[in-house]
């Protein structure tokens, strides 16, 4: 039975503690699915970490992968989306010869046409920046590619979802929920 | 002032037994090495209150904690040295983690400012058990530890219990600290018992009331629930036949009239078969395993399902539920046993009953009482079952003899069988017997073990020799790998590969640790054999030679769907 595979921004919020990064890549390793890009950092909750991990699979094995990262204890929420859902940027960087950006050349009207940044500008070489989708910051390593790249980096795919449900609000349902379990010791398999 | 300050300080490694102590344990298992010699040197003022088991290998040190809390339903706790230790541990804490025990592994580990530079014993345990835990944590200082073990006993045995690992450096141990416990509660990222949705309850209930030919599923959830009197009700009124994976063995008794038997890959005939059969699929505290369903293709398509469970990740994952109840089990049977009619269901229990007569006559009849000469297992567990009450404790291990004795031994009480299932883990037997006996001494615990299972963890016959651990243990001896010949003759066109066991003289061996040996392999000394060990007061051995090449049947094929088992 062939399932469509599509892109997926799976964002993942957990608490601030040490090897949680691992528990999450873990979960897509143990299915052999590639993690295309990850970012990871502080979200707009104090002591709340977010990653955003990008994916091909179907829809199917994506809510396997939720479930599987919500059972972590330390995993507070996962979410998934299509492209469609969400607004989502990568930065990329590049370096190269100065020489090759001297006025009038081919170079610097590629860079213009692109809307890319020069971020610093050395005897040796310069660095641009492009913030865009993964397809418009290759497009331009492309056409740079001819007069030399240095050096290149892009980020993994940072993601804001569009659905409007805030992690606050998240957060808190979730926090009265665990005070509500009363009777502690209805959760023990105590003799 | 500040000297009288100073006294109230302890080491961190008296914390570890002191919050040991403040959790309830009062025994543990474990082996010694260099980074947990602080916490060994803790023990020893303590003995009386913290009994430590010291077994012959860490694998033998988890895999009792296991039997210990299968059997008595509480934490196994069970502690490690750094490196070769803490691997040691990993064959238990994996079988713990998917057969779903409470434990908490205490490992040591390496100064802190060792870490990360190849020190001597240093492995990475919290990478190394990261996938097979269900939480881990590193301690670098002796402030962390009362937090890490009171949160590491909550979340072993809260919700969906697991093993959980403290890894703890050296230095931690070493340093004074004002210590304070208090026991923890919950955190907002982990949500143990979700609250079961009553919608979805009323739409099963509606199910339940109209359905022709229900059949349930149970699982090791309701013993871990603590749920057997609510699923006892629960079957009893809605009158639907009920059958077990074999890690929910015990939770209802073999004799009841509406246990239909055992499900899955050498599982009874008629539950099998009817599982294509039925119209509403009842599974609980269940997960689905390959094992139990074959081929998912052609499992039970025509059936509702109803899955009631408290792993949320569990639902949808190998077979898709029309209706999911999340939660607790000793919650939602009893609304559900409420709100059904009271219901009978005497033809669709006839088919179970007309496919049991002839499972009997094609596979039963002939295991139990066989015509040749050679003895079967089967008829061991027969007499087993005949001359003791059905309240024993059974510890299997791996392979045909497991799945002959969860097929045929008799269970009258519930955390009576234990068994690795989902890792089936060879060697796992002596060890969990020992641990399962010293947490129920008042019970008899029977351990069933191969010959090839046997002797991956035979140096435990030590522990029972230092402790007196009054375990019996019978070996079905076929001198082969049974399980994995039997599929060598079904599927290898009969290539024996590396299956045939050129066997030591267990009788020498087992004498050698002091324990009283028999040896059985005419059918007219069995019985008084097994009176004789089961009346016997300490530990026994009994080594009954079987059949070579019997094979464990009916059988589901890889591949083939549940309703095409064969009883040849
Ligand atoms: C640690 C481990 N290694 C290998 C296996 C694969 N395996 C499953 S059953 C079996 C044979 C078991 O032989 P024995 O203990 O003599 O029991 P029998 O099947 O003969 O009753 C093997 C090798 C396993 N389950 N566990």
């Amino acid at each position: 039975m062939y399932k469509l595979k599509e892109k997926y921004t799976i964002s993942v919020f957990t608490e601030d503690v040490v090897g949680i990064l691992n528990r999450v890549t873990i979960i897509f390793t143990r299915r052999k699915i590639n993690i295309e890009s990850i970012a990871a950092g502080e979200s707009e909750l104090d002591g709340i970490y977010r990653y955003t991990i990008v994916i091909t699979e179907c829809e199917e094995n994506v809510i396997k992968i939720i479930k599987q990262l919500e059972k972590q204890v330390e995993v507070i929420k996962a979410v998934y989306h299509l492209d469609n859902d969400v607004v989502f940027q990568e930065i990329a960087l590049y370096k190269v010869k100065t020489s090759v950006l001297a006025s009038g050349g081919k170079a610097e009207n590629i860079v213009r046409a692109h809307n890319a940044r020069v971020l610093t500008v050395e005897t040796a070489f310069t660095v641009l920046e492009k913030t865009g989708h993964k397809e418009e910051t290759q497009s331009l390593f492309e056409e740079l590619k001819p007069f030399g790249i240095l050096e290149f980096v892009r980020s993994g795919r940072v993601a804001i979802t569009k659905p409007m449900k805030t992690l606050a609000s998240i957060v808190e349902a979730m926090e009265k929920e665990t005070e509500s379990q009363d009777n502690i010791s209805n959760l023990f398999n105590l003799k | 002032m500040v000297k009288n300050n100073e006294k109230k300080k302890i080491s961190g490694a008296q914390a570890v037994v002191k919050c040991l102590i403040a959790e309830g344990v009062d025994l543990i298992f474990g082996y010694p090495g260099g980074a947990i010699m602080p916490v060994y040197d803790a023990l020893y003022d303590v003995e009386e209150e913290l009994k430590h088991v010291l077994t012959r290998h860490e694998q033998g040190a988890v895999h009792a904690a296991q039997g210990y809390a299968r059997a008595t339903g509480k934490v196994g706790v069970c502690i490690a040295t750094s490196g070769p230790g803490a691997t040691n541990l990993i064959t238990g804490i994996a079988d713990a983690q998917v057969d779903s025990t409470p434990l908490v592994c205490i490992t040591g580990q390496v100064a802190a400012h060792l870490l990360g530079s190849d020190a001597f014993q240093e492995t990475d345990v919290i990478g190394i058990s990261m996938p097979v835990t269900k939480w881990n944590f590193q301690v670098t200082n002796a402030q962390e530890i009362p937090f890490a073990l009171a949160k590491a006993f909550f979340i072993a045995r809260s919700g969906k219990p697991g093993p959980v690992l403290v890894d703890i450096t050296k230095d931690a141990q070493f340093e004074p600290f004002h210590f304070n416990y208090t026991t923890f509660t919950g955190m907002r990222s982990y949500l143990p018992i979700p609250k079961f949705n009553k919608g979805m309850c009323e739409k099963v209930i509606e199910q339940i009331n109209e359905a022709e030919r229900p059949l349930i599923l149970f699982g090791q959830g309701v013993i871990l629930g603590n749920a057997e009197s609510e699923f006892k009700d629960f079957i009893e009124k809605s009158g639907i036949p009920s059958a077990w994976t074999i890690l929910g063995l015990s939770a209802l008794d073999s004799d009841h009239y509406l246990n239909v038997g055992m499900l899955g890959m050498h599982g009874n005939y008629a539950p099998n078969k009817l599982t294509n059969e039925c119209d509403l699929l009842i599974a609980i505290g269940m997960r689905f395993d390959d094992r139990v369903t074959g081929n998912l293709e052609k499992y039970a398509k025509q059936a509702q399902i109803v899955h009631i469970e408290i792993d949320e990740a569990e639902i949808n994952k190998n077979v898709f539920a029309n209706y999911p109840l999340i939660g607790d089990v000793k919650e939602i049977l009893p609304y559900l046993t409420a709100h059904i009619e009271a219901r009978t269901h005497p033809e669709w229990l006839q088919q179970f009953r007309e496919l049991e007569k002839e499972e009997i006559e094609a596979v039963i009849y002939q295991e139990l009482n066989p015509v040749v000469d050679q003895l079967s297992m089967g008829e061991v567990l027969n007499l087993i079952n005949e001359v003791s009450d059905n309240k024993n404790v059974i510890v299997s291990d791996v392979g045909q003899h497991q799945m002959i004795t969860c097929r045929y031994a008799k269970f009258k009480a519930s955390k009576s069988s234990i068994t690795s299932g989902g890792l089936g883990t060879m060697g796992f037997c002596l060890p969990a017997a020992i641990g399962a006996k010293m947490g129920e001494p008042n019970k008899e615990v029977i351990a069933i073990v191969g010959d090839g299972g046997f002797q991956m963890t035979l140096q435990e016959l030590g522990t029972i020799f230092q402790f007196k651990t009054a375990v019996k243990i019978i070996l079905l001896n076929n001198e082969f790998l049974g399980m994995v010949r039997q599929w060598q003759e079904l599927f290898f066109d009969k290539r024996y590969a590396s299956t045939t066991m050129i066997n030591p003289d267990f009788q020498t061996i087992v004498a050698g640790y002091g324990i009283e040996t028999n040896k059985v392999k005419q059918r007219k000394y069995l019985k008084g054999a097994i009176k004789t060990m089961l009346d016997f007061e300490g530990p026994y051995f009994l080594e009954v030679m079987v059949g070579k090449e019997n094979n464990v049947f009916p059988m589901v094929a890889t591949g083939d769907s549940v309703a095409d088992i064969r009883l040849k």
